[in-house]
């Protein structure tokens, strides 16, 4: 799924600088999942924003809302009159929610409360971990399952290169955690296969026209179009 | 542990110092503080706080619910965008939970609460989780004592602050002995 962290306070108080009447819309499906957007979060982001006002002793009308969907055209017509009685939106979807929101409602001033950040498996309850880089040309087929796009810190596409030991990265995450090495994983599960002679493939560059450096892409399926 | 500077400290995360504010306190001011109190432990000690005659602050009210677990982070939000001067939640020992880890549950979001409260400029000391069993009506009526206590040394919520600069005349004076007459007219 999409997996997204809220800005830090200062930030969406920075950001909401001079607005007195603001609605926090939560999004109910991704980032709800990851507990950072969802009708909860966007209930204690409007009332913590509303104890912030309290205590600068500004008056305020500040409410929360939330949809299925901010990435929908039809979820958020749910929200539209809600949506209409106020200048500023502050949206807790991911970003592509937050775009659909600015452009549904455009000229609205539409703005972001989270950051998103990837697109993560819950590997453990509230523990997400990267998993897929949206490259647009798959290649885990070649490679057990493992991603070494986003599961190798360097992206290598012909990998282990000398910084895995025992299994793990020579990079450590930004809280100091232990990463896995991607190559180390996908030659032990390469094994297990019986299919470790594809550690001997030379894989060519990676087309990254394929990726977000081709531009913004655009997906159309002709043949489910409505008539 | 005696003195009114230190907290009594019998499970993690209470017993925090608190550092003495910027401006004295009006001796006058009475907090308003809220309690979340489970059913099966800390309900039970008010009641048995109360049948031992015991003395504890009228400041402090209590809210039952059937388990800490049940309490979110919007509720103890919510008690300070209200006004509350302190908040906290009165849950089973650890270990003795009804449902297993409900109070468990609570201090993880009591202890996130005290990091958004922190994060609102305000002192994260005016959110506390407690554990105590149905048999301690005595720690009941500590724990009121104690908090109320820190809370007088904090002063009155900046929320609560802000409110009475703003309209000066209609901030009305918080009278605990009215309140505990009208609580035993009730009773």
């Amino acid at each position: 799924m999409i997996t997204a962290e809220r800005k830090p306070l200062e930030e969406i108080l920075k950001l909401l600088e001079g607005q007195g009447k603001v609605l926090v819309a939560g999004c109910d499906t991704c980032v709800a999942i990851c507990l950072t957007g969802g009708e909860k979060e966007a209930e204690i982001l409007a009332s913590e924003l509303r104890i912030m006002a309290k205590k600068e002793g500004r008056e305020v009308q500040i409410e929360h809302t939330s949809a299925i969907r901010q990435c929908e055209w039809e979820y958020l017509d749910t929200i539209a009159d809600k949506v209409a009685e106020y200048p500023v939106v502050l949206s807790m979807a991911c970003g592509i929610g937050i775009q659909s929101m600015a452009e549904k409602f455009a000229p609205k001033l539409v703005l972001p409360a989270v950051n998103t950040n990837m697109l993560g498996m819950p590997q453990e309850h509230a523990v997400w971990l990267e998993r897929c880089g949206a490259c647009g040309d798959c290649v885990i087929g070649e490679t057990a399952g493992v991603c070494p796009v986003v599961r190798c810190s360097k992206s290598l596409m012909n990998g282990p290169c000398g910084g895995s030991h025992d299994g793990l990265c020579e990079v450590t995450g930004p809280n100091k955690e232990e990463i896995e090495c991607a190559w180390a994983l996908i030659y032990d599960r390469l094994k297990a296969q019986g299919r470790e002679a594809l550690m001997l493939e030379l894989r060519p560059p990676k087309d990254w026209s394929k990726s977000s450096s081709g531009g913004p892409r655009k997906m159309v399926k002709e043949e489910a179009k409505p008539v | 542990m005696a003195g009114a500077a230190t907290e009594v400290a019998e499970t993690p995360g209470e017993g925090k110092t608190i550092e003495a504010p910027a401006k004295p306190v009006d001796p006058r001011f009475e907090p308003e503080i809220i309690v979340f109190a489970c059913h099966y432990c800390a309900y039970a000690a008010a009641d048995l706080a109360g049948s031992m005659r015991l003395q504890y602050p009228a400041n402090i009210r209590v809210i039952k619910l059937p388990c800490t677990g049940k309490l979110e982070v919007i509720h103890l939000l919510k008690a300070l965008e209200a006004g509350a001067d302190g908040v906290y939640a009165a849950g089973c020992m650890e270990g003795e939970c009804h449902y297993l880890k409900g109070n468990i549950w609570a201090r993880k979001r009591v202890e996130y609460t005290k990091t958004l409260v922190a994060e609102l400029g305000m002192e994260p000391e005016r959110v506390e989780m407690y554990n105590m069993s149905s048999a301690m009506g005595p720690r009941f009526a500590e724990v009121a004592t104690e908090f109320t206590e820190r809370i007088k040394r904090l002063g009155p919520s900046p929320v609560k602050r802000a409110a009475a600069a703003a309209a000066p005349a209609a901030a009305p004076s918080h009278d605990p002995a009215a309140v505990t007459h009208e609580e035993g007219q009730q009773s």
